[in-house]
């Protein structure tokens, strides 16, 4: 009787092929089957190493292909891309997972099938930029913070809020990223200094506060040496660039920290932006088990304290602290893994704006906006 | 003719309907939220373009500032190898000229940021000859001078060659009929290497024109040239049809050169 049970599951299984076991009413897959071999990613450089990646291989036999993105955009592209069916998944971040949802190019998932979605932090769960309507488009993966780095040395006493990136103390000396998503930092920064302009998200702005902060940026341009556009570029303006003061990621610090720079980042009092990258399905994926499989896995503890200690970043399951301690000692207080609920808050995760926004009146400025004003404003 | 066909025909689908196609898709438009293009005929993407004016004039002054430089900085050197140096030296200067080109264009760019720098080559020479400290690093100067030196060799060449075939007979006919060097130079030389001249400010100008890696790397950010502004739309944005209209400011541009260059003989000195 056994046996027969095990020919219709494997037949079952087979029939299923494109599904990853057998669907459930709701359109979802109620259990991971048997792997098609291989799997093929978008992701971030960094995001695929061996020493995570192997384990998963050996493992599964899932053979894993991966495409590094040097941008969300192109990210956004590499997914459309003949269909959408050359890749399986991709390590979105919020900049772009809205896209991928409303473009129909990525699936829901079913997150009772990764036991460790339940340990993430609650923030990650079900977060905006990739849960619409109560749908999981995907699991959070890691995240991090948009920090503002300094030297010690020269630039007393230690800042605490963002605003020396606007004041001509530091002229000449601050470097920014030139990323449109920048926008939002000046929006977040007019949100809670200039309360009259009633910024509420600084992803949603209407075109009164759009124009408040693109004309805060004005002002900054010329303080500005340069607007970096590689954390490499950011890690020279430090060492020799005669650089004191910018915007920055953990990773341009643990790197200049690591050169003997004299450097430290912070969260100012005004909170910060961040960013928060999702492992998302596409929507004609091939390998869809495989795939299944790998958000399995990547959630685990393991593999996302390798990757936090690996890239500089915060895994979105705590589990993993302690783990990232043993790796590196004093690693997950730096990079405030299993973040407390008033921490979560300080941080406005990077998100596409849309015109249609929170306040219901669609007279949001959208991202091609964005992108405009942000050309026109470097001139 | 049967021999030629392959590669007529390949010039034609890969160059000439890949231009045609990026022409045909400046007249369509992006969605704004899912960045999808929609085939929508509409001059919108030209209509914008006058929003982009500095950047334009600033890629063109560039241009030109730039072909100017590597004109007064070739013509020496390449008059030294055609009718100076001999065949030892000119080897020599030839391997000097030509030793950039087979390093990457990226390492030749950063090596200029370390020269550059706040604590670089420059300023430490600077520093030893007691002559003050200067920012040059990150700014539109360092632009370039980069820009000067990465296409400095495609100015020699040309150059060179237009020199190298004025025959000796017309130097000597001139100083036998009592003309001074500067002279000689100024009627006889000048006008007969003009068209060489003219030649390499064809690949120094258009270089300038659709390059964005130098002012990425080397420039402050916040001065744009017209290939930032196309990889934005791209790389950022995802508007290709944008792109597309912008990056017909520098095939237009070049067209105008090119009628100019004709006429004052460079493609025979090609």
């Amino acid at each position: 009787m056994r046996r027969v049970w095990i020919v219709v599951a494997v037949l079952a299984a087979a029939l299923c092929v494109p599904a990853a076991g057998i669907s459930s009413g709701n359109g979802l897959p109620s259990k991971i089957g048997k792997g098609e071999g291989a799997l093929n990613l978008v992701a971030w450089e960094g995001y695929t190493q061996k020493q995570w990646v192997a384990p998963f291989e050996r493992q599964t036999g899932c053979k894993v292909n991966a495409k590094y993105a040097g941008s969300s955009d192109e990210m956004v592209t590499l997914m459309r891309q003949g269909g959408g069916s050359q890749y399986d998944m991709v390590s979105a971040s919020g900049d772009a997972s809205l896209r991928l949802i409303y473009g129909k190019d990525v699936q829901p998932v079913n997150v009772k099938l990764i036991p460790d979605w339940k340990n993430f932090s609650p923030q990650l769960k079900s977060p905006a930029h990739n849960t619409v309507g109560g749908v999981h488009y995907g699991i959070s993966l890691q995240w991090g913070p948009n920090t503002l780095l300094y030297n010690t040395k020269l630039v007393k006493p230690a800042p605490k809020s963002w605003s020396l990136l606007y004041s001509p103390r530091y002229k000449g000396k601050i470097t920014v990223p030139d990323n449109p998503i920048q926008i939002a930092d000046a929006a977040l920064y007019l949100m809670r200094t200039q309360k009259s302009l009633g910024i509420k998200d600084p992803y949603e702005l209407n075109s009164k506060q759009f124009d408040a902060a693109i004309n805060l940026l004005k002002t900054q341009k010329p303080l500005v040496k340069k607007y970096w556009g590689l954390a490499s570029d950011e890690i020279d303006l430090f060492k020799s660039g005669g650089v004191v003061l910018g915007a920055s990621w953990p990773y341009q610090t643990n790197t200049l920290a690591a050169d003997k720079v004299p450097v430290k980042d912070l969260i100012p009092k005004e909170g910060a932006t961040g960013w928060a990258d999702t492992w998302m399905l596409s929507a004609h994926a091939k390998h869809p088990t495989c795939a299944y499989m790998w958000m399995r896995y990547i959630s685990q503890p393991k593999p996302q304290a390798q990757q936090a200690i690996y890239f500089g970043e915060t895994p979105a399951n705590p589990k993993a602290c302690p783990i990232m301690d043993k790796l590196a000692p004093g690693s997950a207080a730096q990079y405030h893994c299993g973040a407390s609920a008033a921490y979560f808050k300080s941080i406005y995760f990077w998100k596409t704006p849309v015109a249609a926004c929170g306040n219901g009146s669609n007279d949001c400025a959208d991202y091609t906006k964005w992108q405009q004003a942000w050309t026109q404003l470097k001139g | 003719m049967l021999l030629l066909a392959p590669p007529l025909l390949a010039f034609g689908l890969v160059y000439l309907a890949a231009l045609a196609a990026l022409f045909v898709s400046s007249f369509w438009t992006v969605n704004s939220f899912t960045t999808e293009i929609e085939h929508i005929w509409n001059l919108d993407n030209y209509r914008t373009l006058p929003d982009y004016w500095p950047v334009i004039r600033r890629t063109v002054l560039f241009a030109a500032a730039v072909t100017v430089t590597d004109a007064v900085l070739a013509f020496p050197l390449a008059y030294f190898m055609a009718r100076v140096a001999s065949t030892r030296s000119r080897t020599i200067v030839f391997v000097g000229v030509l030793l950039p080109l087979w390093s990457s264009y990226l390492v030749r760019v950063y090596i200029w940021r370390l020269i550059l720098n706040e604590d670089g080559v420059l300023n430490w020479a600077l520093a030893e000859l007691g002559l003050p400290h200067v920012h040059v690093a990150y700014t539109n100067v360092a632009v370039w001078l980069v820009f000067s030196y990465v296409w400095l060799p495609f100015m020699i060449l040309p150059v060179f060659g237009s020199l190298e075939r004025i025959p000796e007979s017309f130097l000597e006919a001139s100083r036998d009929l009592g003309a001074s060097g500067w002279l000689t130079f100024r009627s006889v030389v000048l006008p007969l290497a003009l068209p060489g001249v003219v030649a390499g400010s064809i690949f120094t100008f258009s270089l300038t024109l659709g390059d964005y890696v130098t002012p990425l790397l080397a420039g402050s950010g916040k001065q744009q040239f017209i290939g930032n502004v196309v990889y934005g739309s791209v790389g950022i944005a995802n508007n290709v049809p944008f792109a597309a209209a912008l990056a017909a400011v520098p095939l237009a541009v070049m067209a105008v050169y090119l009628l100019l260059a004709r006429r004052l003989g460079a493609f025979e000195a090609m």
